[in-house]
Order: C-alpha cells, then structure tokens, then sequence
C-alpha cells in the first residue's frame, strides 16, 4: 500500500482561488499544510523539514519569494507545482519569448535592449504604436502603449531613472490591433481544460483590470497552440493567453505559472481547482 | 458573525461566514484592504502594499 502522502501549499494570501484550493484538499481528505510564504523559513543545513512533503504547491502573490522557494525546494529534492525552472521561464516575459522562439511558437514580434539609446533605436525599427512592458510584472501594471518617439523617449528616460534595475531591460512588443479581447486557455498537464474570452474597450485586457469574461469553445488550433506553448515553458498548471493577431493569427502573448482563476472557474462551470489538487497529487504519486 | 473594526475609519465590519485566516476584505466604509490576522478573537489589520513582482 502507498504511504500516506503530504502535500505543501505556499501561499501569501488566501484569495478566492486558495479557498477552492483548500477545499479541495479536505474534500478529498488530503494531508496537506498550509505554508504562509511570509512566516516559513528555509535552514539550508536541515532540508529534512521540506522533504516530508511530496509535493509543494506554489501560489505566491510574489514572484521572488515564490520562484526563490520553489529553488530551494527543487534543490532538497521536493516535487513541486510548477517546478523553478517553470517560473523561472514563465515569470519573466523575455525568458517566455526567448523559449517560444526556440520552439517555433507563434507569438508577437518582439525585441529587448539594455540602454534607453539602443531600446529608442529598437523601436524606431518596429515602427508606431509599439508597447513597452516590464519583463517580471503581472496584471497588466506598467505597461506602455507608446505612439510617437517623444512618448518614446519619455517613456524610456522613466523607466531608466525612476524604475528598478530591472527596469531597464527593455522590452518591447509590436502593438497588436485586436478585436477588443484576448483568449486565456487553462492547461493542466497535457490537457486543456477550458478557455474564455477577456473582453475589454481598454487595450490591456486583463481582468485584474476590468476586463470581462466569456466562454470561448477550445478548437483544435488553440488547444494544439496551448499544448506547444506549455510544453516549450516545460509545463504543469498553466494559464495559456493568447492573442488574435490581424495578420499572423494566433499568438502566444504570455504564459503565467500561478494563475488566478476567480472569473474562470464560475464561467467555465469546471472545478480548476480540483483538478489542479488532482494534478498535484499525481506528481506526489509519481516521485513518492 | 465576528465583527472587527477599520483600523483605518473605525468602521464595524461583521465577517462572513467562512472567512479564513490571511483573506483580505475591503472596508465597505473607507474602501481600504484588511488582512484577517486572526478569527477568534477576529482580528484585522491593514493589508501589506502591493510590490511590484506581485501578480499570477
């Protein structure tokens, strides 16, 4: 008989989607501890501690406790949901673009520079309106519609003075004229479990932002543009978004490993939670 | 019900039925987050800033 197993959750904040989450653990009687990414500590010389989990579910608000976390844990041998290496890639949008292209996945053209000189002549070459997004950023903060070179300029000397280093990696993505709304699949594993429309009159489309969501019914392109896309990241739970792009069609626009799915999960009407539980004790089962 | 109070406005603020410890809920008289830190005695305090690598 398999052992009991006993499952990690880190987390910063109980939002909506961590109270499903737990549910679903005690629903189906898991052994699990809940890990405030704020309180817990790592004593690098005692990894006996974390090693009792069979898998650590990661869903904190911030990326670097989250990310620095999932490093250690990886290192002491602890399965986890996603893995480093995952959030490394998806946590960092020119990570997710420099995999995509590797693999051939369709997605904006997109281009980086380290000074504001060489990020204006980069945008120069691209032409107007291009965007200008922070490459570790999340709900749609601090992104730049920029749609003439005095904005550009502006734009660039902010972020180089007022911003973090990090800020100063540029990049930059060509501004896609989209039909008032992108798609964002859900996948798990090799599956993709649902997907709906974020609607918006506003350019950015995130629902942290406004936007609003409806089903959209997963055709065989975009569940096959999914399945590349979280297989290039390395893959696990993922939220898949995607753009229609006037000209290339389709487009992977990013990629995010912790997702918040409070507008999904009534839309779609599938429990996202229960089956992230479901996946998380498969990879328990696997490596236990 | 447990109430708590703004520590912002000093607003009396009744939590639902199956809040948990570390959700946030927003004052319905100042609008400000609250972090539950605790449920018995139900206990909130402003809740941390939003940083910049936050997010999904």
């Amino acid at each position: 008989m398999q052992p009991r197993l006993k499952i990690g959750v880190l987390y910063s904040r109980v939002r909506v989607e961590e109270k499903w989450i737990f549910g679903a653990m005690e629903k189906r009687g898991i052994d699990y501890d809940r890990l405030d990414d704020r309180a817990i500590h790592f004593d690098l010389n005692d990894p006996v501690t974390w090693q009792q989990y069979d898998a650590v579910l990661e869903r904190s608000i911030s990326y670097n406790s989250g990310l620095y976390a999932l490093r250690l844990l990886n290192a002491f041998g602890v399965p986890t949901v996603n893995t480093a290496s995952v959030a490394e890639i998806c946590g960092d949008k020119l990570m997710t673009s420099a995999v995509l292209a590797r693999d051939g996945v369709p997605q904006p053209h997109n281009a980086t520079a380290f000074t504001p000189e060489a990020a204006l002549e980069a945008i120069e070459a691209f032409g107007y309106p291009v965007v200008l997004k922070p490459v570790v950023g999340s709900w749609g903060r601090l992104l730049a519609k920029v749609n003439d070179r005095d904005a550009a300029e502006a734009v660039l000397e902010h972020k180089s003075t007022l911003g973090s280093v990090q800020h100063s990696v540029f990049y930059i993505q060509e501004y896609i004229e989209k039909p008032g709304r992108d798609i964002r699949a859900i996948v798990i594993g090799d599956r993709v479990l649902t997907a709906m429309y974020r609607k918006s009159e506003h350019w950015i489309t995130n629902t942290a932002r406004g936007g609003e969501g409806e089903l959209c019914p997963i055709t065989v392109e975009i569940e096959d543009l999914c399945l590349r896309a979280a297989k290039s990241v390395g893959g696990g739970v993922l939220a898949v978004d995607l753009v229609e792009h006037p000209a290339k069609g389709l487009v992977v626009n990013e990629i995010n490993h912790t997702m918040e799915f409070h507008t999904m999960q009534p839309v779609s009407g599938i429990d996202i939670a229960g089956e992230i539980v479901e996946y998380v004790m498969s990879v328990a089962r696997e490596y236990a | 019900m447990s109430t708590v109070t703004c520590p912002e406005c000093e607003a009396k603020l009744a939590l639902a039925s199956g809040t948990e410890v570390g959700e946030i809920i927003v004052c319905s008289d100042c609008g400000v987050d609250l972090e539950v830190i605790n449920l018995e005695p139900a206990t909130v305090q402003l809740a941390p800033r939003e940083e910049e690598d936050w997010g999904e």
